[in-house]
């Protein structure tokens, strides 16, 4: 069994009062193990609904999604959410990481929800990895946007996920930090041998993936390879 | 185990940077339980204090009086009393006081023992009072001594011996004959008595036994066992508790008035706790939804903010319950000079546990509302901020109603009333209901009648009320809400202080006059204006005695078994007064008042309630009177209640005018006198005038009741001046809270070039609309309260003064706005980015 995310026949409507909205309309597709697959597609074309569905972020009004054969819509949220412990990374557009909490106790929160004991030792590392190895107890507001993204790289990957989903990874970074960020999360992905999917507008990073798709008003409009992969 | 620790380690973490946010949460808290178990403290303290006053005034457990001796019968069942004893015989006497050569009325008092059991005599010298008995000596009114210059060491002669004095009485102690002390009172040890042979064939004598219980909490089972038996010889049974009552309209007013504050506490505190944590959890949603993404499972995410919040309020509690037994103790201390008695403060443990019980129970109610909103978060809110959290949460229904329980539980352990604790905790309810509805309804009104052509500035914070992410109903309830509670307590502190002023030893009058003739009046008159004295009262008393009633004599009755009429009621000389009117104090219970009689009609008595059911007699019922040897015939023809709180003469019996004119008769007369000075003057010279009338100074008993008096007065002040201090502390809590609200939104505003001066009034806006609706609804809720609460629980006459109101709605709209503005000064006054990372 190499599938590890499938999705078939997913809808998502927003009912608001008498009216409602069909985000996602039908969408079906499906990722291999170790794939790297990017969703593009113009603001409101259902990009960031369709990764929060696949993550079991929340429920589809209709159709299936199966992360490693586990059927989400029949899940309840507490179960989504210890398979997203055991199995999901996130890297998030604006970092998510919590503020009160330091650099490397927010690396340790998936490990410690997994009740494993050596949380501290693999968020350390992991952290070097990223080269903050000396930010360890600095709080975000007292890190820079690049360095928090690469906390929340780093938490991530803290707890070995099948799959990690990233939404707008350097969407709020400048350029520059914007590819170190790519690299880092790249060379991880490789060195873990993570599934990793991208919602992005960047073009050029969709283009380093091995699959893109495409949506444009809920739909899915084009699922091609990439002409540039970097694996 | 280790789900456990990761959640406790994960709850220490985050509270760690929160620790600013949650100051405001734990001052709640820590104000609400140091207030109130300072409260609760003060109250077991102070109440115990005034115990002991009451206690003092009647000077042991138990006392039984009467102008006779205790029958052999009566002496065996006190034999059945396990107590110390002490015996007091008393009577009126002339004395000759040797160096001016002058006689004097005085009250002997002949006592034996210990007495009294609790409370002092004051002397001077002090220890005066300790060997009087053992000797030949005596302690002699101050009056009196300076009135004749008298001092220690000269003497005193009571019948045919003289006594040495050996003190200057200076307050009067628990004699169960001082409120009927008619004389100037001369203390000798009742073994001396004999020697003066003022004790001959038909002296009246007053008899006193006194009893300090081993086990004083039979005191009155046993007075309700043996009352019947006493009275059918005329003898009285008194107990503390019944001394108490005398004194029962201000202390049961100032204890229910401190279980108030009590509650006003702890609901300040809890509305604090509840505002504070709904603001708390609100910042709180972003990380809880990245917790929440990363795997935390719901129950798991409340877990760790439930066990963030009861850590921080336990060490809240004990911090609060720390403090305030150091307020208590301490205060007093502070305020030594202004406080107008000593007050011994000791620490109560009672009180402490439960301050630390009732408040952290009470807090966690509260807090849990809120909470339960973390199991609603999304975690789809990491990706999308704006997501709603679902539904509704039928939970918090639950936790309403555990809230409504246990504050209907935290009101029953303070009154013990079902009654009174249901409905304090139906009118907080509806109170709650009502602001929310207001807030709803405000928001909607603005909205809906938005005022589009205003300028920005006011168009901005107008729709900071209804935009997502207000403040309103937060605010609006919790300020209104706080606002309503002090409110309360402040009217309600006033309406008792004038209570207790109307009380007030210090204008009641002090002097009675009696046996004054009627020719006498007019010369006693003169003399009383010449001393600048007021004639407070002034009524004429018929002595008489029952001779029958409801067609049966006296002594039918008396021999008649299956008599229900008391013996002292048929026994007792009634001294009887008429006129045509009834006094302030007096209120026609049943019956129509007759003032006037006209000759040949039927002669309509009133009768005093408890009298009348003493007698068995009732509305319409015959009475004849002995009037000096004239048989009277009389009718039932009204019922009054009597209020014995002021120092003037009443009347159990009160006959219309136009029949007993012209009765041998004699005058009371009730004045004031400023001082001792001129009462010991006043009275000089009314003896030497007419040295039949005698004057009474009441001024000793007066002191006593006085300094009882300035210690309601000064606790009620002092305990709702503490309790509202702690309430706008608490209040201003809530709105400092509300700046993480608004931070990010002002600093946008900064950022993209608003003004100072915009910033300032935009918040201006916001926050002075919800102070003042906050204010004014409060306010209104509190009079609603306060007149329920005066009427039903306090028993008080309602008033409003609107100054005062007026007043603290202006205070709390200004300190809202003013708070408002403090909450803004960082925008304002630091770059948006330094303030945004400073806040995060």
């Amino acid at each position: 069994m190499n599938k590890i995310l499938e999705v078939e026949n997913l809808t998502k409507i927003y009912n608001s009062g008498e009216r409602s909205l069909t985000v996602l309309d039908q969408i079906n597709f499906s990722v291999e193990k170790r794939e790297i697959v990017s969703i593009v597609g113009p603001s409101g074309s259902g990009k960031t609904t369709l990764l929060g569905l696949c993550a079991g972020l929340d429920k589809g009004t209709s159709g299936k999604v199966s992360i490693l054969d586990n059927r989400l819509e029949t899940m309840t949220e507490d179960e989504r959410a210890s398979l997203r412990n055991k199995f999901v990374g996130f890297v998030f557009q604006n970092f998510q990481l919590i503020p009160t909490l330091t650099a490397l106790e927010n690396v340790m929160i998936p490990l410690e929800l997994q009740g494993q004991s050596n949380a501290k030792t693999i968020s350390k590392d992991l952290l070097s990895r990223v080269g903050l190895g000396d930010r360890l107890t600095h709080y975000p507001s007292q890190l820079s946007g690049g360095e928090q993204q690469r906390v929340s790289i780093a938490r991530a990957f803290s707890n070995a996920p099948e799959i990690l989903f990233a939404d707008e990874p350097t969407g709020n970074l400048d350029e520059d930090t914007g590819i170190k960020i790519e690299s880092l999360l790249f060379d991880l992905n490789k060195e873990k041998g993570t599934t990793l999917i991208i919602v992005t507008h960047d073009l050029e990073l969709a283009a380093k993936t091995n699959r893109i798709i495409k949506l444009k008003g809920g739909k899915i409009v084009s699922d091609t390879p990439s002409l540039q992969p970097v694996v | 185990m280790s789900q456990l620790s990761f959640l406790v380690r994960t709850a220490f973490r985050d509270s760690r940077k929160n620790i600013r946010k949650l100051v405001m949460f734990m001052s709640s808290i820590i104000l609400g339980i140091a207030a109130l178990v300072a409260i609760n403290s003060f109250n077991n303290n102070l109440v115990s204090d005034i115990d002991d006053q009451a206690a003092g005034l009647l000077g042991a457990d138990l006392a039984i009086t009467g102008n006779r001796p205790l029958t052999k019968d009566l002496q065996l069942a006190t034999d059945s009393l396990n107590s110390k004893r002490a015996e007091e015989m008393e009577m009126f006497s002339m004395s000759y006081i040797s160096k001016t050569d002058a006689s004097q009325f005085v009250m002997v008092k002949a006592i034996e023992g210990d007495f009294p059991f609790y409370g002092k005599i004051l002397t001077e010298p002090e220890d005066a009072y300790l060997n009087y008995q053992e000797k030949d000596h005596a302690l002699v009114d101050h009056g009196l001594m300076l009135e004749h210059k008298l001092e220690v060491g000269d003497s005193i002669k009571l019948g045919t011996k003289h006594f040495y004095i050996s003190g200057r009485l200076k307050s009067a102690f628990g004699s169960i004959a001082a409120t009927s002390s008619f004389a100037p009172a001369v203390y000798i040890g009742k073994q001396y008595l004999a020697e003066t042979n003022l004790i001959q064939p038909g002296s009246m004598i007053n008899y006193a036994y006194y009893f300090k219980l081993d086990d004083p909490s039979i005191a009155d089972t046993w007075e309700e066992d043996n009352n019947d038996k006493f009275r059918n010889e005329s003898l009285r049974i008194e107990t503390i508790e019944e001394r108490k009552e005398n004194l029962d309209e201000a202390f049961s007013s100032l204890n229910n008035f401190l279980n108030l504050i009590a509650l006003v506490s702890l609901l300040l505190g809890c509305i604090g706790v509840a505002s504070s944590i709904l603001i708390y959890v609100k910042q709180k949603v972003p990380s809880i939804a990245v917790f929440r993404c990363l795997g935390m499972t719901s129950k798991q995410a409340m877990a760790v903010y439930i066990i963030q919040i009861f850590g921080l309020g336990l060490l809240s509690v004990i911090i609060g319950a720390a403090l305030g037994s150091i307020i208590q103790v301490y205060l007093p201390v502070i305020f030594k000079d202004f406080l107008p008695y000593e007050v011994v403060m000791s620490v109560s443990w009672k009180a402490i546990i439960e301050g630390i019980v009732a408040g952290l129970a009470m807090a966690m109610l509260f807090a849990l509302a809120p909470l339960l909103g973390i199991r609603k978060i999304s975690p789809l809110r990491t990706l999308r901020t704006d997501m709603a959290d679902k539904g509704s949460d039928p939970l918090k229904i639950l936790v309403y109603i555990l809230i409504v329980l246990g504050v209907f539980l935290f009101l029953y352990q303070l009154t013990n009333e079902v009654s009174s604790a249901a409905v304090m905790s139906i009118g907080l309810l509806v109170s709650f209901l009502l602001l929310y509805g207001f807030s709803i309804l405000m928001m909607w009104a603005i909205k809906k009648f938005f005022p589009r052509g205003w300028n920005f500035v006011f168009r901005q914070g107008l729709s900071n009320l209804y935009r997502p992410d207000n403040q309103t109903k937060t605010l609006l309830v919790s300020m209104g809400l706080g606002t309503a509670v002090l409110t309360t307590l402040f009217i309600i502190q006033g309406l008792i202080l004038k209570n207790v002023d109307s009380m007030d030893a210090g204008n009641q009058p002090n002097m009675v006059l009696y046996g004054i003739e009627k020719k006498q009046e007019n010369e006693l008159k003169k003399i009383t204006e010449e001393f600048d004295l007021p004639v407070i009262q002034q009524a004429p008393i018929v002595t008489m005695r029952v001779a029958g009633w409801k067609g049966k004599s006296k002594e039918e009755w008396l021999a008649d078994t299956t008599r229900t009429a008391r013996r002292w009621a048929i026994n007792r000389e009634a001294r009887v007064s008429y006129r045509d009117y009834l006094e302030d104090d007096e209120e026609l219970l049943r019956g129509n008042f007759t003032g006037e009689v006209v000759p040949g009609d039927s002669i309509l008595i009133s009768l005093d309630e408890g009298y009348a059911e003493s007698l068995d007699v009732d509305l319409g019922d015959e009475i004849t009177w002995n009037v000096q040897g004239t048989m009277m015939t009389t009718y039932v023809g009204s019922i009054r209640d009597i209020e014995f709180r002021s120092m003037r003469t009443r009347f159990f019996i009160l006959f219309p005018n136009g029949v007993l004119e012209k009765a041998p008769q004699f005058l009371v007369f009730v004045t004031k006198s400023p001082n001792t000075e001129t009462t010991a003057a006043y009275r000089s010279k009314v003896v030497k005038t007419f040295p039949n009338i005698s004057v009474v100074d009441l001024g000793m008993i007066l002191s006593t009741l006085n300094g009882i008096l300035s210690k309601v007065s000064y606790i009620v002040k002092f305990m709702a001046g503490f309790s509202i201090l702690t309430g706008l502390i608490v209040l201003i809590s809530s709105l400092l809270l509300s700046k993480f609200q608004r931070v990010k939104e002002s600093v946008l505003l900064r950022t993209i070039g608003a003004s100072k001066n915009q910033i300032l009034k935009i918040n201006a806006t916001e926050y002075g609309l919800l102070g003042s609706l906050a204010a004014l609804t409060g306010i209104s809720i509190s009079l609603v309260a306060s007149y329920f609460l005066a009427t039903r629980q306090f028993e008080l006459d309602f008033s409003i003064e609107w100054w005062p109101l007026i007043a603290v709605f202006l205070f709390i709209t200004g300190m809202t706005i003013f708070i408002g503005l403090l909450n803004s000064r960082d925008v304002v006054n630091k770059s948006p980015l330094e303030v945004l990372r400073r806040e995060a």
